[in-house]
């Protein structure tokens, strides 16, 4: 599959890179069932040039429960992010149907470190994690501040629509799980005062955040980019599953929440509180814990039969023990 | 039945033959999946030394808060009826019965299926 991978990529070489003539080393990085990264080095009279494919095979069906967008998509919002000064990658070629390479786009490959859990321990990020917390409030601004009129093909939910939709999917499994139902009732019962729509990242954490020893490099993997409320990115880096390990840091578990807000206040111009973002992190769990169970439901039901997609139906009680510990402080 | 080789000494077996047999010859994502097997076996060691104590303790503490003792009903009828009062509001964050139960559930649970979980440790500081 990769050989003919790489002879439709080879086609679109000269349309990519100046003088550039094949693609080498094309490596498959990482990616489940439905999304690839793929690196790889095309050599021009000058230099060499790292990029990146991603791409969605043709024949495979989205995951409609995420309603993620298509790459395409995805190349124009990391565009326009881009254009409003948030750090991501520079888009070079969006593939077409005649290209032959599925829903795809190449970018640069940028140069830093995604994993967590060296972001977080490894003494080379000592110095950006003291940082990234502000860096993060100012990405978000700008990510926030993108126009959104020419956007209507993203899905628009904020608060309580995320909550409807993701309730839909949590009761289509017929489980009886009294946490998350408590958290449901809870976030129906306390709703957030309405706030501007806005271009949403969807998932804007540890894992899709590229660093260096200097902090922010790039912000990546906008599949589940959407319009709606602010909050719900700030509250996203902070639900406890994504401090990975270091619980004492609310954001990321390398950044206290008031660091972020100051700067996106000051970006921005709003005016959030640390308080007002409690009810998108009970949020931002439960959507976790109904997003562990519709991965375990990709296994159940056959489709993905993967220990991994297995595995991670147990995770939904960790969402669960956050739910409890953030309901007792709310 | 016959115990021997025992449940224990099975899942250590295959998880030995994980870790340094197949690991050490195997590669990206197959290199990442074999850990994700070494971590669910040890999921099932746990699920298999406490699932009957659990659901035990568990059945009486829904019984004993729903006041309900009925033996034609199973652990998930309990559990359903729980969920029912929760989303109509007849039993609610006001409750400190009801938090206190879905807490020790919650524990328990994630004992089993995550006990190096950091909001674990979280619930488990006596700072209430």
């Amino acid at each position: 599959m990769i050989e003919s991978l790489q002879n439709n990529l080879n086609a679109l070489i000269p349309k990519m890179v100046n003088s550039g003539q094949t693609a080498s080393n094309l490596t498959r990085l990482s990616g489940g069932a439905s999304q690839e990264t793929y690196a790889f080095e095309v050599q021009t009279s000058s230099s060499t040039v790292d990029l990146i494919l991603r791409r969605s095979p043709t024949g495979i069906d989205r995951d409609t429960s995420t309603a993620s967008v298509t790459l395409a998509q995805e190349a124009k919002l990391i565009e326009l992010a881009r254009n409003n000064g948030v750090p991501a990658p520079r888009v070079i070629y969006v593939c077409s149907p005649e290209d032959n390479i599925g829903d795809s786009f190449v970018m640069s490959r940028e140069i830093g470190e995604t994993l967590a859990r060296k972001i977080l321990r490894d003494n080379t990020y000592e110095r950006t994690r003291k940082i990234l917390a502000r860096q993060c409030g100012d990405a978000l601004a700008k990510i926030h501040a993108v126009a959104i009129d020419s956007l209507d093909w993203l899905q628009n939910r904020a608060g309580i629509a995320q909550l409807d939709r993701y309730e839909e999917i949590f009761r289509g499994f017929e489980v009886h799980r009294p946490i998350l139902e408590l958290a449901i009732r809870w976030l129906r019962d306390n709703p957030p005062k309405p706030s501007d729509t806005v271009l949403v990242h969807g998932d804007f954490r540890l894992g899709n955040l590229m660093v260096d020893e200097n902090g922010l490099v790039a912000v990546l993997d906008w599949e589940l980019a959407h319009l709606g409320d602010p909050r719900e990115d700030i509250a996203w880096i902070c639900v406890n599953s994504w401090r990975f390990g270091v619980t004492e840091r609310r954001v990321g578990g390398f950044g206290d929440l008031n660091e972020l807000l100051d700067t996106y206040n000051e970006t921005s111009g709003k005016n959030f509180f640390a308080k007002e973002i409690d009810w998108f992190e009970v949020l931002g769990s439960l959507k976790w814990g109904i997003m562990c169970m519709t991965m375990y439901e990709v296994f159940r039901s056959g489709a993905d039969p993967s220990v991994e997609r297995a595995a991670i139906g147990r995770r939904v009680s960790e969402t669960e023990i956050d739910i409890i510990n953030l309901l007792e402080k709310v | 039945m016959h115990d021997q080789p025992s449940q224990k000494e099975l899942i250590d077996a295959v998880k030995r033959f994980i870790s340094d047999t197949a690991m050490p010859q195997l590669k990206g994502r197959a290199a990442f999946h074999a850990r994700v097997a070494l971590n669910v076996l040890d999921i099932l060691s746990r699920d298999i030394a406490n699932r009957k104590k659990n659901e035990e303790a568990e059945l009486t503490r829904l019984q004993a808060y729903l006041e309900c003792y009925d033996s034609g009903l199973k652990l998930d009828d309990y559990n359903k009826m729980l969920c029912k009062k929760i989303s109509n509001g007849e039993k609610g964050l006001d409750d400190p019965e009801l938090l206190e139960l879905l807490w020790q559930n919650a524990v328990e649970q994630l004992k089993v299926d995550q006990p190096k979980y950091s909001g674990l440790k979280t619930a488990l500081q006596p700072q209430k």
